[in-house]
C-alpha cells in the first residue's frame, strides 16, 4: 500500500494521512493508491502539513508497517528514548522498528 | 567572559522580531515551505524526523551559569526535559514547536543568547578550544578573536547565501583541542619571531563525504588585518565556490580544485584590494573585547594539594581533569557519556546542576566541548572533591574522558532526517561492552566517533576508531575506520573493509581493541600502535 | 522585463535596456548591462564611466554571488544604478541594500508593508560594506 506521512506545520508532530485527516498513529494510515501527490499538494497548500511524502507500507495483523526503517522510527519515536515514544510502556516496541 | 553592550543586545532582539515576523508569514501562507526553509535554517530551526529541532549557538563554547540555567529551563518549558550538546559546541532541542519558537528565542535573547546562523549556507557559530583562558599551554586566550569574528560574521550581508555552510575555529595552543584543521577556516593564534601575536590561516579542511585536512595558506596575519583577511577568504569562496553540485560546494573542494597556491593567490589579490576599503575594526575594539576575557580573580597561593584517598575520585581526577595555568586550580570535564547513555544528552536538572556548580566553584563559567562534554574551566583544587561529589549524585561523574567510552555520536536515524543508520544504539552498546573502569583504564586514550551518514556530524573520519552507518537495502550497516585523528597530528581514518551489522560492529571494535592490546609497545596509544603496525594485522583479525 | 518596485535614487530611470555582458563588449555605446551570477563583475571595471545601469541577476535568491558582484562594483567606484533583478525575497532586501544595490526589480511583486519593514529592520550593523553606514565598532569607539 501507499501511505502518506509528514509533519504538522505548527507543532512539527509526525502525522499520517487516514483518508480524511492527519493522525499521529501509523495504524490509521490509509492506502492512497495513486492519489498521494494530489492529497499532498492540497494539504500542503492548506498549511495543515509540511514536508509530506509517499512511502510504501503493508498492513499485517499488527497494523500498518512502513517498508523502510526510517518511517518506522518516525511512527514510533526515537528507539533510544522509548519513554518519549508513542508506546512508552511497551518494552518490546523498539523491536518492531528493526 | 564577553558581555553584550546595547548594540549586541539590539542585534539579537531585532533578530527575534524578524524571526517572529517570518513565522507569522509562514503560518499565514505568505511564505511557502520552500521559501521559508532557508530562512528558518539561518536561525537554526530544522525539521527533523519527529519534530522541529532548534540549535542554539554557544559562541566558542563558553557559557555563564545564568545562560546554562536558562538552557535547562528551556528544555523543560519548550522541549521534553533534555537537551543535546553537539560536536560544534552548541546545544540542540529535539521537540520544538514552530509556533513557540519566537518566544523561546526571546527568552534566549534575555540572557544574551541566540540561534543565529547555527544552520544554513552561511558562516556558522565560531568554535574554539574548550580550555581557552585556562590551559597551561596556550599563548593567549583565543576567544577575543573568536568574538571579533562572531560579530563580523553575524548578518554579514555578502555571506548569507554562500555555496554551502562555513565553519571557523580559532585556537591558540600547539595542542589542537578543536579539530581546527578540519574546518573551512582554521585559525591558530601564534607569536612570531618579533614577539607579536598574529593569526595562522588553514583553509579548506572539513569532514563530510570528502574529508580533507586544511592546508596553511598564510603563516601570520597581523591582528589589525584579521577581519580583512577573513573577508578575502570568504569573497573568493562566495564568487567561485561550486554551486552546481551541493556535494562539491564546500570550500575544501574549491581549494582542492584550484590548488592551494592558486586559491592563496586569489585571496591575497582580494585582500590587497580590501585593505583599501577600511573594513577592519580598530585594535581598540579588540582591546575592548579582550578586557572582558581577563582572568577571573584567582586566589593567590591556593593549595595544590588534592586528597586522592577516595579511589573513585582519584580515577576521575586522573581521567577527566587537566592542568590549569594557575597554581591551585584545575580544569574539570564532566563527561556526558555515562555507560549505556546517549552521548551529549543532559536532562534539564543536570543542566541546571552544572550551572549551579559553575556559579559556586568555577567563576560562573562553563564550556561545551566538541566531544559533547561540559567543562568547568577554573576549579580550585580545594573545592574539587565537593564538585565531584555533587556530580556523582547526579550521575555525572563518569571517568572516561578521551577513552573508549567517551564516544562522539551524531543523533543518527533516531532523530535525524538525513541519517541512514542509527548511531546512538551502537554507542550505547560499545560503551556497555567496555563499561568497566578497569577495562577502560587498560585501553587508555582511544577516541571513538560514530556518524549515521556520510555527512560525518559524528566526525568518524577523525576517530582513532571511526564508525560510519550506511543503508544497505533498507538495513542498517556499519563500516569501520581506523587511524583518524583531529589533534595537532590530524589524519583521516581508513576503512577496514566490508561493513558489519549492529552486533558485528560492536564485536569488531572489541577485536580492534584486542589487536592493539596484543601489539602495543610500552606507552603507545591505540593510534600510535595503528600508525606503527598499519592496517594489515587489524584486517586479519577482523576478516579472516 | 520586470518592473522596478523599490528605488533609492533621485535620478531618472535609465532609458536603455540592459544587454548581456557578451553583447555589451560588442557594443561601444551601450550604457546598461546585466550580469549573471557566473560572470566576473571585474570585467566591467574599465567601462564604469559610461555605465548608467548595471543589473545583477538573481535566478535563485539562494545563489549569493550577486552580493559579491555588487560590492566589487561599488568598491571600484561605480556610482550608477545597481539593480537587483529576479528571485528577490523580502528577507534579503536589507542585505542587498547593504551590498550596494539601490534598485530592486523582483520578478514577483513583494508585499509593500513587509518589504518596507525589512528595509528598515536593522538600526545598526556589525560590518563596513561600503554602503556608508557606520558599523557598531565605529559607534563604540567614536
Amino acid at each position: 500500500m501507499k501511505i502518506l506521512t509528514g509533519n504538522d506545520l505548527k507543532s512539527g508532530e509526525v502525522v499520517w494521512w487516514d483518508g480524511d485527516h492527519w493522525s499521529k498513529f501509523v495504524n490509521s494510515a490509509a492506502d492512497v493508491g495513486d492519489r498521494g501527490d494530489a492529497i499532498i499538494a492540497r494539504e500542503e497548500a492548506a498549511r495543515r502539513v509540511v514536508s509530506a511524502y509517499i512511502v510504501d507500507g503493508a498492513r499485517d495483523e499488527n497494523g500498518v508497517r512502513p517498508a523502510h526503517i526510517k518511517e518506522r522510527i518516525r511512527a514510533l519515536g526515537p528507539t533510544v528514548r522509548m519513554d518519549l515514544s508513542l508506546k512508552p510502556g511497551d518494552p518490546d516496541a523498539s523491536n518492531w522498528v528493526i | 567572559m564577553y558581555k553584550y553592550d546595547q548594540y549586541d543586545q539590539q542585534m539579537v532582539d531585532v533578530r527575534v522580531k524578524e524571526f517572529r515576523d517570518q513565522v507569522r508569514r509562514r503560518l499565514d501562507g505568505s511564505l511557502t515551505e520552500d521559501q521559508f526553509r532557508p530562512l528558518r535554517l539561518q536561525n537554526g530551526l530544522y525539521l527533523q524526523l519527529h519534530a522541529y529541532m532548534l540549535r542554539v549557538a554557544v559562541p566558542y563554547g563558553t557559557l555563564n551559569s545564568e545562560q546554562m540555567t536558562v538552557l535547562g529551563d528551556i528544555a523543560d518549558k519548550y522541549d521534553r526535559g533534555y537537551g543535546h550538546f553537539t560536536t560544534r559546541q552548541n546545544i540542540q532541542y529535539n521537540w520544538i514547536k514552530l509556533e513557540e519558537t519566537p518566544d523561546l528565542l526571546a527568552e534566549l535573547a534575555g540572557v544574551e543568547m541566540h540561534a543565529i546562523q547555527t544552520s544554513g549556507n552561511c558562516i556558522r557559530n565560531i568554535s574554539s578550544d574548550q580550555y581557552a583562558g585556562a590551559a597551561a599551554d596556550e599563548i593567549v586566550d583565543p576567544r577575543p578573536y573568536a568574538e571579533l569574528l562572531r560579530q563580523w560574521s553575524s548578518f554579514h550581508p555578502e555571506f548569507l547565501t554562500l555555496p554551502r555552510k562555513f565553519k571557523i575555529a580559532v585556537i591558540a595552543s600547539e595542542t589542537d583541542r578543536a579539530a581546527m584543521k578540519l574546518h573551512d577556516i582554521g585559525i591558530q593564534m601564534v607569536r612570531n619571531e618579533a614577539g607579536k601575536i598574529g593569526a595562522r590561516f588553514f583553509v579548506g579542511g572539513g569532514m563530510g563525504r570528502t574529508p580533507m585536512i586544511g592546508p596553511m595558506i598564510r603563516d601570520f596575519v597581523p591582528l589589525d588585518q584579521l577581519i580583512t583577511y577573513c573577508e578575502a577568504c570568504l569573497r573568493v569562496y562566495n564568487r567561485y565556490g561550486r554551486r552546481d553540485n551541493k556535494y562539491k560546494a564546500r570550500i575544501k573542494i574549491l581549494v582542492h580544485e584550484l590548488g592551494k597556491d592558486e586559491y592563496t593567490r586569489q585571496v591575497e589579490e582580494e585582500f590587497a584590494l580590501l585593505m583599501e576599503q577600511g573594513i577592519e575594526p580598530p585594535l581598540a575594539e579588540l582591546e575592548r573585547i579582550k578586557a572582558m576575557f581577563a582572568d577571573p580573580a584567582f586566589e593567590t597561593g591556593a593549595s595544590d594539594d588534592l586528597d586522592l584517598s577516595d579511589p573513585d575520585f582519584r580515577l576521575w581526577v586522573e581521567r577527566n581533569c587537566a592542568q590549569h595555568k594557575q597554581a591551585g586550580y584545575i580544569i574539570a570535564t564532566v563527561s556526558l557519556k555515562p555507560v549505556g547513555g546517549i552521548p551529549g544528552d543532559a536532562s534539564a536538572d543536570q543542566i541546571r546542576l552544572m550551572a549551579q556548580l559553575a556559579r559556586d566553584y568555577s567563576f560562573d563559567e562553563l564550556r561545551v566541548t566538541h566531544a559533547q562534554n561540559i567543562v568547568f574551566p577554573h576549579v580550585r583544587k580545594a573545592d574539587l572533591y565537593t564538585v565531584w561529589k555533587a556530580l556523582d549524585e547526579a550521575g555525572l561523574s563518569t571517568a572516561n574522558l578521551d577513552g573508549i567510552g567517551d564516544i562522539i555520536a551524531c543523533p543518527g536515524l533516531d532523530y535525524c532526517s538525513l541519517a541512514n543508520a542509527r548511531s546512538i544504539p551502537v554507542a550505547q552498546r560499545i560503551s556497555e561492552r567496555f563499561g568497566s573502569a578497569e577495562k577502560q583504564a587498560e585501553i587508555g586514550e582511544l577516541k571513538l566517533k560514530i556518524s549515521g551518514c556520510i555527512n560525518a556530524c559524528g566526525h568518524h573520519h577523525a576517530g582513532h576508531i571511526g564508525i560510519l552507518g550506511v543503508d544497505r537495502k533498507g538495513v542498517e550497516n556499519y563500516q569501520l575506520l581506523l587511524g583518524g585523528s583531529e589533534g595537532a597530528d590530524t589524519s583521516l581514518g581508513q576503512i577496514t573493509g566490508p561493513g558489519f551489522d549492529e552486533d558485528g560492529i560492536v564485536a569488531a571494535v572489541e577485536t580492534a581493541a584486542n589487536v592493539y592490546l596484543r601489539e602495543r609497545n610500552n606507552g603507545e596509544r591505540f593510534l600510535d600502535t595503528y600508525r606503527r603496525i598499519g592496517m594489515a594485522p587489524f584486517k586479519e583479525a577482523l576478516y579472516d | 522585463m520586470t518592473d522596478v518596485q523599490f528605488r533609492f535614487r533621485d535620478d531618472e530611470l535609465a532609458g536603455d535596456p540592459a544587454v548581456t555582458v557578451d553583447s555589451f563588449f560588442d557594443q561601444t555605446n551601450a550604457t546598461a548591462v546585466r550580469i549573471e551570477p557566473g560572470e566576473d563583475a571585474r570585467a566591467l571595471l574599465p567601462f564604469l564611466g559610461r555605465l548608467q545601469l548595471i543589473e545583477v541577476s538573481f535566478p535563485a535568491w539562494t545563489d549569493g554571488r550577486g552580493y559579491s558582484s555588487a560590492r566589487v562594483l561599488r568598491e571600484a567606484g561605480y556610482t550608477g544604478e545597481l539593480r537587483a533583478v529576479g528571485d528577490l525575497v523580502i528577507d534579503m532586501l536589507s542585505h542587498l541594500r547593504r551590498c550596494g544595490f539601490d534598485a530592486f526589480a523582483p520578478e514577483h511583486g513583494l508585499n509593500h508593508a513587509d518589504a518596507q519593514a525589512a528595509f528598515d529592520r536593522w538600526d545598526n550593523v556589525y560590518q563596513v560594506t561600503g554602503d556608508g553606514r557606520a558599523p557598531i565598532w565605529a559607534r563604540r569607539h567614536g
